[in-house]
């Protein structure tokens, strides 16, 4: 059992009277999705190779991975559109093979929104629910419902065309839960908007979800986005799940370089792991520097070369060598970034490598005191950075 | 607004005389009173009276007309359909030579297509009249339909009729209630093309008429080789005044479609 501390907290809470959404942790908890052995191939191409995974009802599940990745064969899998070469794809325990796409509870939100431009915003949304055959006002008053969701009912009567991107958008959602599916599929929803809008609805993105309870699965290359709506995330390259975790989790504890290089900033060290005790490892890097510790996982072996993954906003900066701290880096500043809220600045070290660390500008600008080729020492704690396999 | 040379006018004024002077000749002269198609001898419409008297001319309208609107529907069906299939199709074995084949009637000289069709209704017994004019105009119209309905598909949004699909159309609704509707101007444009294909078309239809069924272009043709009567400038007169308001009518409505198409997208930016 490999060891960390935020598992320790989690099943603390676990426990306690507050419960924390976390299906995945309960093996009583039958998945909403299941991915079986799943693999597709296009002739010698292979998009999804052996995937299995469980999604369970109410998620907010993200596919994150670069393009290319398999994530949005994975979706159209799921919409209906593609069928696995081998495997079976479960939707409420059954085999979802030979189920055509408009007979899935599922509903797709495109990339493109796939508006219909020949039919108003009020009768895009009504699209499926026409298809199913409901009375007229029982359509007409799940329209209406729809149109205040995503507050658009001042718009209900322009065509696509008149509308704005954003609200585009908002068609799209609001006509892909119309039908109040199961599932939702949303195929890189906000790649379209620009950043303060999708940073908006990103934000509304997760109350819809969570006022309608529906089971959202989102695929994006952003991983910003997956950080904030996400209830857990799914890390894919070359048709494989690389790791499924909460963002804090794939943040703070990445299972390998790849995960920890793909979310957010990340300094690497590689060195030579010296000793291993009760969950952590020691590796000695480069000459002239102390030992660096960090949380490692029970693979980890004295004697291995390894790479200490820590991020630059766990570094801490001193500008004389900082006592009783137990990672210390000695360096000289190589260059400032000021980004307004926070400062980002790399260190060189003796032996030529760069680091970087990330401090709070909680002080103002004027007083600042580390400048260019200044002698500094980064200092982190050693539950800061995870040692990880090669 | 800047003058043209005095090369660009005489260049332009070249080039419309050589259209059009043919033309005014002809309407002039459709309002001619004397019986001599060459020698004006005061204007009357006497010859628009006569003509809307002659039965023969207006069967042959009446049998023209109808076999436009029958061949070009048919042949805007086929057409679209073929078109479908091509471009969703994706590649299949033989999809060059089946392409090759819907296009191949485009650049077919009009009389190898009224002899091999000839051929064909004479081999199968099937008495020459209006349905075979109508099939022989389907079969080489179609294709023109094809070609204006597939460059419209080629640009068409694919995830629109998965969207349909996963809304819970079958994949005929799909087509019907999304893709037809948004691609009914270039079906429409390729049924305007196919009705003017056969509405003028006097090579293949006169290998497949019967005697009971003469087209128009065929009647003028041969009303005019026992020479040319008053009556048939009126007629054309007729024909060109049709033309002329159907083209301006759908130019107008498109720039209209388009001025207002614009006007929507800005009050949306605001």
């Amino acid at each position: 059992m490999p060891f960390s501390p935020s598992e320790v907290i989690m099943s603390d809470t676990a426990t306690a009277p507050v419960s924390v959404f976390a299906p995945w942790q309960d093996p009583q908890a039958k998945p909403l999705i299941q991915f079986q052995n799943v693999t597709k191939r296009w002739g010698d191409f292979t998009a999804i190779d052996d995937l299995s995974i469980d999604i369970y009802a109410q998620e907010f599940f993200a596919l994150l991975g670069p393009s290319g990745c398999g994530k949005t064969t994975m979706m159209r899998m799921l919409a209906g559109f593609e069928t696995p070469t081998e495997g079976k794809i479960l939707i409420d325990g059954q085999d979802v093979a030979h189920i055509p796409p408009n007979k899935r509870a599922v509903n797709m939100m495109f990339q493109s929104y796939a508006l219909f431009p020949h039919l108003s915003v009020a009768e895009n949304i009504a699209f499926g629910l026409k298809r199913d055959k409901q009375p007229k006002d029982k359509i007409e008053a799940r329209v209406e419902e729809m149109l205040s969701l995503v507050q658009l009912n001042k718009f209900a009567n322009r065509k696509p065309h008149q509308i704005s991107g954003g609200q585009r958008q908002r068609v799209a959602l609001a006509r892909s839960l119309a039908k109040a599916p199961k599932l939702l599929l949303l195929d890189e929803p906000l790649g379209a908007l620009d950043k303060k809008l999708r940073q908006d609805t990103q934000f509304e993105l997760m109350d819809i979800q969570e006022k309608t309870g529906t089971t959202f699965v989102i695929v994006t290359h952003d991983q910003e986005e997956a950080m904030t709506v996400a209830s857990r995330i799914a890390v894919m390259d070359h048709g494989k799940i690389i790791q499924v975790d909460t963002p804090s989790k794939i943040y703070e504890e990445p299972k390998s370089i790849y995960v920890a290089d793909f979310i957010g900033d990340v300094n690497l060290i590689r060195g030579n792991v010296t000793k291993t005790s009760e969950g952590h490892a020691s590796i000695s890097w480069a000459e002239g520097q102390s030992e660096l510790t960090g949380i490692a996982r029970s693979e980890i072996e004295a004697g291995a070369v390894a790479t200490l993954a820590v991020r630059p906003e766990k570094l801490s900066i001193y500008t004389s060598r900082p006592k009783d701290q137990t990672n210390v880096i000695k360096g000289k500043v190589l260059d400032i970034a000021y980004l307004g809220n926070m400062s980002t600045y790399v260190i060189e070290t003796a032996s030529g490598e760069t680091i970087k660390a990330q401090v709070a500008n909680t002080r103002r600008i004027q007083r600042r005191q580390i400048t260019w080729e200044e002698k500094v020492w980064l200092s982190f704690t050693d539950t800061a950075g995870v040692v990880l396999n090669q | 607004m800047r003058r043209l040379s005095w090369f660009n006018t005489a260049s332009l004024t070249l080039g419309f005389a050589f259209l059009y002077i043919p033309m005014i000749i002809l309407i002039t002269y459709s309002f001619n009173a004397g019986k001599l198609v060459t020698v004006w001898s005061g204007f009357s419409t006497k010859w628009y009276g006569e003509l809307f008297r002659n039965e023969a001319f207006l069967d042959a309208a009446w049998v023209t007309l109808k076999v436009a609107v029958m061949s070009s529907s048919i042949a805007t069906v086929l057409g679209t359909m073929a078109a479908y299939v091509m471009v969703r199709a994706g590649r299949f074995p033989g999809r060059t030579v089946f392409s090759g084949m819907i296009y191949a009637p485009l650049v077919m000289p009009e009389v190898i297509t009224g002899l091999s069709l000839l051929l064909l209704f004479i081999a199968i017994g099937l008495d020459r009249g209006v349905l075979t004019i109508v099939l022989a105009h389907t079969t080489f119209s179609m294709c023109f339909v094809s070609v204006v309905v597939s460059s419209r598909l080629v640009t068409f949004d694919q995830s629109l009729e998965e969207a349909a699909l996963d809304l819970g159309c079958t994949g005929f609704e799909a087509f019907r209630l999304v893709t037809l509707p948004i691609i009914m101007p270039a079906v429409v444009s390729g049924w305007l093309l196919a009705f003017t294909l056969s509405l003028d078309d006097l090579v293949i239809a006169s290998f497949t008429s019967g005697p009971s069924s003469t087209t128009l272009p065929i009647k003028i043709f041969s009303a005019v080789r026992l020479g040319v009567s008053p009556e048939i400038n009126a007629l054309s007169t007729i024909m060109i005044g049709l033309v002329t308001v159907g083209v301006i009518g759908a130019s107008l409505t498109s720039k209209r479609s388009i001025a207002k198409r614009q006007k929507d997208e800005q009050e949306a930016i605001l």
